[in-house]
């Protein structure tokens, strides 16, 4: 490695006293040039990356812990130090345990369904295809919509009186749905858009782990007799669960962050309180609100460390979960 | 971390998958193909008629001719060409960043040996999990205090390098420049600079395309920090369509015109692109 490196600039070091003085002299100020250059660039190349998410990533998230001790608006010179009381006041926040329990609801019914989709698209696509590519385009298309545009749509196509999706039910003889009335439906509503974002983006996932699972073991398989379903579950997916666990993990980190779906999805436009009684405010509208409608910054900084503090013990429960799983797995190959 | 792949272009065994595909799985996947495109076509479906299709219980499927009407009044409404020159200053200053500076580092974390490297490696990866969107609050504060609020810039540093284009490219560039090229250039007495520009760059080039596409699509659709640090005077095309649907009255039709005119860049993209952009996911997922 950088061994053979530094001997490649060593080997130039030694060639080079042969000359006369005065050029010896500039290529040792050379060579010490070069010796820096070798020891202190890496470094200064991997420095950006440090330099910038410490100012705007880190900072700002530490930051906001010592914001939340302080009652501090919007336009505030003087804020005051108010100690623990901003969280005292959220755990006794109806408002914020309903945006919990909110977050959570649309947090489950898009992962769940989301995971078993994706593995089904994936089996789908694993198969002998014509234009296997073309397929693929095909279903990541969602993934390039941006969020604003696909709320957008989404409200208007659950829209309560005129929207598709009413219309739809009405025609087949359903009873219309209040997608934005009725908590629970909205929370439907709201998870269907996630999902038709991510499901094919996770398929291709799932699909490249599939691919990666040795041909010989499904042919084992059918020698032992085993149909194509037998084959799915007993072959495939327990050879899956790694990345299963991997799609599940990273979705935590941005499903409990869940921002512009419900903001866009309110039937009062612009409005920030996540349907009329918050029936699908998410934590992370609540402390948009909070902050920037509310212009209450101590409390929104509140509610975004307490957000904060439940992602990080998602991902534990997340890791441990994993490694148990993994071990597990291990024991019975 | 495991093997990462020689090469982004050679898609992994096309199509040779387990098992036929017959009539079931064809139908199966046109049916998932045709729910990904709809929501497309139905807001190009609503953009090019009137908001009246909209009270049809079932409405008309084939596209009217007022989409350029349409349109029309939502540039005459928010500063909609101001919105699209912005985000393509934004996104493109982030992509070309990101790429830039996630490749350099890339290299010094898989080709060059330095005292704590490793520990700053994990470091880079620790952070991939941190929500710092958390973050706003003090980093609004920050950006009014810098008098940047309102300014381009205050979207654009944010977001000059990310810990997963660093993480991206420091696993493609530990298979794909070998180190023979790095000494042969060392001993023709290039700069480390130099065997960064000439040697690193040109074999790293089709993980740094796919880093490009990923970052300007994630810049294009970025929406909550915008929302936060630009007034609608000055907004991006994501804030200039929430602007556009957040009117006491909303008309449909006006409105799904500009998430239309909003998508059809970046679907141009991703329609041109696609085979990469599929085969870049893919392998992530492979190492991931």
């Amino acid at each position: 490695m950088s061994t053979e490196l530094a001997a490649a600039t060593g080997a130039r070091q030694g060639d080079e006293p042969t000359g006369p003085g005065p050029v010896r002299s500039r290529s040792t100020w050379r060579d010490r040039l070069g010796r820096w250059d070798v020891k202190y660039s890496p470094y200064l190349y991997v420095a950006p990356f440090f330099v910038i998410f410490g100012i705007v990533g880190l900072f700002p998230l530490l930051y906001t812990a010592w914001v939340s001790l302080f009652d501090w608006d919007l336009i505030d010179d003087n804020p005051s130090f108010i100690g623990l009381e901003n969280y005292a006041a959220l755990f006794g926040d109806a408002q914020f345990w309903k945006t919990l329990v909110n977050t959570f609801s649309i947090f489950l019914l898009s992962s769940v369904p989301q995971v078993i989709m994706a593995v089904l698209l994936a089996a789908l696509l694993n198969t002998r295809l014509r234009a296997p590519t073309g397929w693929r385009v095909g279903i990541l298309m969602p993934y390039v919509a941006s969020l604003v545009a696909l709320g957008i749509i989404f409200a208007n196509l659950f829209g309560p009186n005129y929207g598709l999706v009413n219309g739809i039910l009405e025609t087949v003889g359903l009873d219309r749905v209040d997608w934005q009335a009725d908590r629970f439906a909205s929370h439907v509503a709201i998870a269907i858009m996630v999902n038709w974002r991510w499901t094919g983006y996770n398929a291709l996932i799932v699909l490249a782990a599939m691919q990666a699972i040795p041909k010989e073991l499904h042919e084992a398989a059918v020698v032992d007799g085993a149909g194509p379903v037998r084959r799915f579950f007993s072959v495939t997916l327990p050879l899956l669960r790694p990345t299963l666990i991997f799609v599940v993990v990273t979705s935590t980190i941005g499903g409990l962050q869940i921002f512009t779906e419900p903001k866009l999805f309110d039937a009062m436009p612009g409005s920030n309180n996540g349907g009329s009684t918050n029936q699908f405010q998410t934590i992370t509208l609540y402390m948009y609100q909070s902050a920037f409608e509310r212009e209450d910054l101590g409390y929104a900084s509140a509610v975004a460390w307490v957000l904060f503090l439940i992602i990080i013990l998602v991902a534990l429960v997340n890791f441990f979960l994993t490694r148990r799983i993994a071990t597990t797995g291990e024991d019975r190959r | 971390m495991t093997v990462f792949p020689a090469s982004l272009r050679r898609s992994r065994s096309a199509g040779g998958g387990v098992g036929r595909a017959n009539i079931w799985v064809y139908g199966l996947l046109t049916a998932f193909v045709l729910g990904s495109i709809f929501p497309f076509y139905w807001s190009f479906l609503v953009a090019s008629r009137d908001s009246s299709m909209l009270t049809e219980s079932i409405p008309p499927l084939v596209p009217g001719g007022n989409f350029f009407a349409n349109a029309q009044q939502v540039f005459d409404q928010v500063e909609f060409w101001r919105a699209l020159g912005n985000s393509v200053v934004v996104a493109g200053t982030v992509t070309i960043s990101t790429v830039f500076f996630s490749t350099l580092a890339g290299f010094a974390f898989a080709k060059l040996r330095f005292r704590g490297r490793n520990a700053l490696f994990v470091l880079v990866i620790a952070t991939l999990a941190v929500p710092t969107q958390l973050g706003i609050i003090p980093l609004y504060m920050a950006m009014a205090e810098f008098g940047w609020a309102n300014e381009l810039q205050a979207v654009i540093v944010p977001n000059l390098v990310t810990a997963i284009g660093v993480f991206w490219m420091r696993q493609y560039t530990v298979e794909a420049v070998p180190y023979e090229l790095i000494e042969a250039a060392r001993m023709d007495g290039c700069s480390m600079i130099r065997v960064f520009w000439h040697v690193c760059l040109p074999a790293v080039r089709p993980a740094a395309a796919f880093l490009g596409m990923f970052t300007f699509m994630m810049s294009w659709n970025d929406f909550l920090w915008p929302l936060i640090a630009l007034n609608a005077e000055n907004p991006t095309v994501q804030v200039a369509l929430e602007k556009l649907q957040s009117g006491y009255y909303v008309d449909y039709s006006l409105v799904l015109a500009g998430t239309t005119l909003a998508t059809i860049p970046i679907l141009v993209v991703f329609l041109v692109l696609g085979r990469q952009i599929v085969a870049g996911i893919m392998q992530g997922a492979v190492k991931g």
